[in-house]
């Protein structure tokens, strides 16, 4: 008898090891997935993916941001810093609404993301349960597809299916919304982690480019005198650098790259022309003007980059390379349209090009030369401030050699970075670009970060962006994450201010970020750096237990961001700077490049 | 180009979501549907959505990135080419005895059903693209019409060819190439 209980009882125990729940499951598919970081917050309906994460730390490290939407951008930090799917998990309701935003971001920008969110269990689905949002509802149109888990024998290929619809094809964000019912529902056996998939109206792979349509490129190549490659986020996420360089390097097109396309080409290569659009260079921006033929490669002719999309380009044939076929005459009429993987494009280019295909382009050389002689990419000189730009320079200076990722939020701090830190590397720039999120930079850098742990990681910061996620400086600190935060702090939103400048006469609606009974809040400062700005970031940082400190001389600031690049751990600069500084050059929105402002 | 009707016929995986998906998105860029229909196809897992929606070249654009749908297999738009049309309408007309003959005479011509029968009403279905159905609910005004239902259009190429074959080239050809 009481053999045979031991008997029941270890068959019993030998089942119940066996047997697997949906939130298990799931993150078995991500070790299969060769996922290694999850950013997740917890919370009642995602507690069973919790107790699946910790089970398998051996394999993933969970990361707990102290705010969803810094876990969304840490897992984006991870995918652009990587190129691989990053992870993010909230729970139902509040917890799922604010990864809401990354979510929306990772869509325009292409970065590979797979988010879960717990949802409350099925029976109680649609009746306003506690922290219940329909989140396929709020995620249809900002991610790139939408799961909702209803039975747990469709968990594993759902995971193999979202991962492989993230990182295929034009990248985006994938949602599996997961109710707790299924988390906890088991199978009494792990199911096959590698299942067949069913998407019969998905085929990334159908577009390749024609052997006739490379012809049409080259001969167009051939007949040109004033081309310009103008390149973007496509190349970054296409691995296509390295054939792209080739391909420049042979045929002596000058490149100019979107914000998103910064370090497809080294910024210091001779034919480099950096930024074009809105606040890209001048000889960027008349090159293209100027072009007979525009190789757009990876690119969306997004509003930033065309101004008024009429005169864009007006003068030239556009070729248009992209491998999302709903780009393709999108906002501009291309004359030869590829929809197909830019890297396949242009190896087939440097396969098939032949010297007497490419075009004498020294008179082309020349007025580039001419005109980047005449409008260099400069700025005010100032011995006593820290302008900004000059703060950014001297962050270039040292650590271009040291091959770090550059992090930033969104503002004039983001512009002039795009502008004065020359990228060597795709990957090096992590910028939100096509939502453009204040607030991305310090996560975004954690996540980055996380992926690669001994790598010199920077945020550039503004001090309104940094404020947005300031919270994750605790996982920094909790997480021992070295982190540097360079904040620029002009204690004002310095881009709207600069729109105000420019177009509204100089009135502050609400862009100055210090208390209202100061002068600057109705813009009568003297534009001197406060004694005592608002808020105290130092302070703030030594709370967090990060160790920091302010400069607020020119003289003192290239030991001060020497002292924090050296740290051993997370660090936070707090640079005061001038406000009245505007990002220039500028071509106004909707306008065109013969409306460029320079000072 | 001027706004004109299109007819598109989208071939969609049958599972929840998928209509919600597709209205989102023309609701998005501001585009009416005009009728709708939906229904399976001889692939139960595949269902076939009939829309026809006022657009101007913005449409091809929306047309394409319905395609990019995960749950989208292929969206057609026929106007450029032969296709037949059908719409299904029930109606509901006021008449008393004499009446009666008359509207199963105009019935008849139509090639429509008397379907239901009262005292002082029938009930018509009718069947047939879309302007005669409308020349029916003309000529049935002055009977007094008390209700009607239209399935809204549903339509198919003349072709031999389906939805599901790939009748497009991978690549667009080049518009205006010279090379």
């Amino acid at each position: 008898m009481a053999t045979d209980t031991t008997e029941a009882r270890a068959g019993t125990r030998q089942t119940a090891a066996q047997a697997i729940n949906g939130a298990e499951i799931l993150v078995e598919g991500l070790v299969h997935q060769g996922v290694e970081l999850v950013f997740a917050y917890p919370g009642g309906a995602s507690m069973p993916l919790h107790q699946a994460l910790l089970k398998r730390r051996d394999r993933i490290r969970t990361i707990l941001p102290r705010h969803e939407q810094g876990g969304g951008f840490a897992a984006q930090g991870v995918a652009r810093s990587t190129g691989r799917v990053g992870v993010c998990m909230a729970t139902s309701g509040p917890g799922a609404t604010n990864l809401v935003t990354a979510l929306a971001d990772a869509k325009l920008d292409s970065v590979p993301l797979v988010a879960v969110t717990g949802q409350v269990p099925q029976s109680v689905i649609g009746s306003d349960a506690f922290q219940e949002t329909p989140m396929i509802e709020v995620c249809r149109s900002i991610t790139k597809h939408q799961y909702l888990v209803t039975d747990v024998r469709d968990v594993a290929r759902i995971v193999k299916e979202a991962f492989y619809i993230a990182r295929t094809g034009r990248p985006g964000p994938v949602l599996i919304d997961f109710p707790k019912d299924v988390q906890l529902a088991t199978l009494p056996e792990p199911p096959d982690f590698d299942p067949p998939m069913y998407l019969p109206g998905y085929h990334p792979e159908k577009y390749h480019v024609a052997p006739q349509q490379i012809k049409q490129i080259i001969a167009a190549i051939r007949r040109s005198k004033r081309p310009v490659l103008y390149v973007g986020g496509g190349i970054i996420n296409g691995n296509a650098a390295e054939e792209l360089r080739k391909f420049v390097e042979r045929t002596r097109i000058p490149v100019a790259t979107t914000v998103m396309g910064l370090g497809a080409i080294p910024g210091d290569h001779p034919l480099c022309l950096h930024m074009l659009g809105m606040h890209g260079t001048v000889y960027a921006n008349y090159a293209v003007n100027e072009a007979d033929l525009l190789l757009a490669f990876g690119v969306r002719f997004d509003d930033r980059v065309t101004g008024k999309l009429e005169e864009f380009a007006k003068h030239g044939k556009i070729v248009h390379v992209d491998i999302d076929a709903s780009e393709i005459h999108k906002n501009k009429e291309a004359h030869i349209p590829v929809v197909a993987n830019v890297r396949e494009v242009l190896e087939a280019l440097n396969a098939m090009i032949s010297d007497e295909d490419i075009p004498d382009l020294s008179e082309w050389h020349r007025q580039i030369a001419e005109w980047k002689r005449q409008y260099p990419l400069t700025y005010r000189q100032d011995d006593e401030h820290i302008l900004m730009q000059y703060a950014i320079e001297e962050l270039w200076r040292q650590t271009v050699d040291r091959d770090p990722v550059i992090t930033v939020g969104v503002g004039q701090h983001q512009m002039w970075t795009a502008q004065f830190y020359k990228f060597r590397k795709p990957r090096q720039w992590l910028s939100s670009s096509g939502l453009g999120t204040m607030g991305f930079g310090l996560p975004a850098a954690m996540g980055a970060q996380a992926a690669f742990p001994g790598r010199l990681v920077v945020n550039v910061d503004g001090d309104g962006s940094f404020q947005m996620n300031i919270q994750e400086l605790a996982t920094l600190y909790c997480e021992k994450l070295p982190v540097k935060t360079l904040l620029l702090n002009n204690q004002h939103l310095g881009m709207v201010v600069q729109w105000e400048d420019r177009f509204m006469e100089g009135r502050r609606a609400h862009t100055y970020l210090g208390p209202i009974d100061r002068p600057e809040a109705l813009g009568e400062g003297d534009g001197g750096i406060p004694d005592q700005p608002y808020p105290d970031f130092v302070k703030i940082a030594e709370g967090y237990g990060i160790p920091a400190a302010q400069v607020r001389r020119k003289a003192d600031f290239p030991d001060a961001l020497a002292e924090m690049l050296n740290s051993p751990g997370p660090y936070v600069l707090d640079v005061l700077c001038p406000y009245q500084e505007h990002v220039l050059p500028m071509i106004p929105s909707g306008k065109t490049v013969r409306d460029i402002i320079i000072e | 180009m001027k706004p004109t009707k299109h007819v598109l016929s989208a071939l969609v995986l049958n599972q929840p979501g998928v209509l919600a998906q597709i209205a989102g998105m023309l609701a998005a860029r501001a585009f009416n549907i005009e009728s709708l229909a939906v229904g399976e196809t001889e692939t139960p897992e595949f269902s076939r959505i009939t829309f026809v929606v006022v657009g101007d070249e913005r449409l091809d654009q929306v047309r394409k990135q319905l395609e990019k749908l995960i749950t989208v297999v292929k969206v057609l738009d026929f106007s450029q080419d032969e296709f037949v049309e059908r719409d299904l309408m029930l109606i509901k007309v006021r008449c008393s005895g004499p009446q009666r003959t008359e509207i199963r005479e105009l019935t008849e011509i139509f090639r429509g059903k008397i379907v239901d029968v009262g005292h002082h009403h029938v009930m018509v279905e009718i069947a047939g693209p879309e302007r005669k159905i409308e020349a029916f609910i003309d000529l049935m005004r002055p009977f007094g019409i008390i209700e009607l239902v239209r399935t809204g259009r549903i339509a198919l190429l003349r072709s031999e060819r389906t939805g599901l074959e790939d009748d497009e080239p991978a690549t667009p050809q080049s518009a205006a190439a010279e090379a």
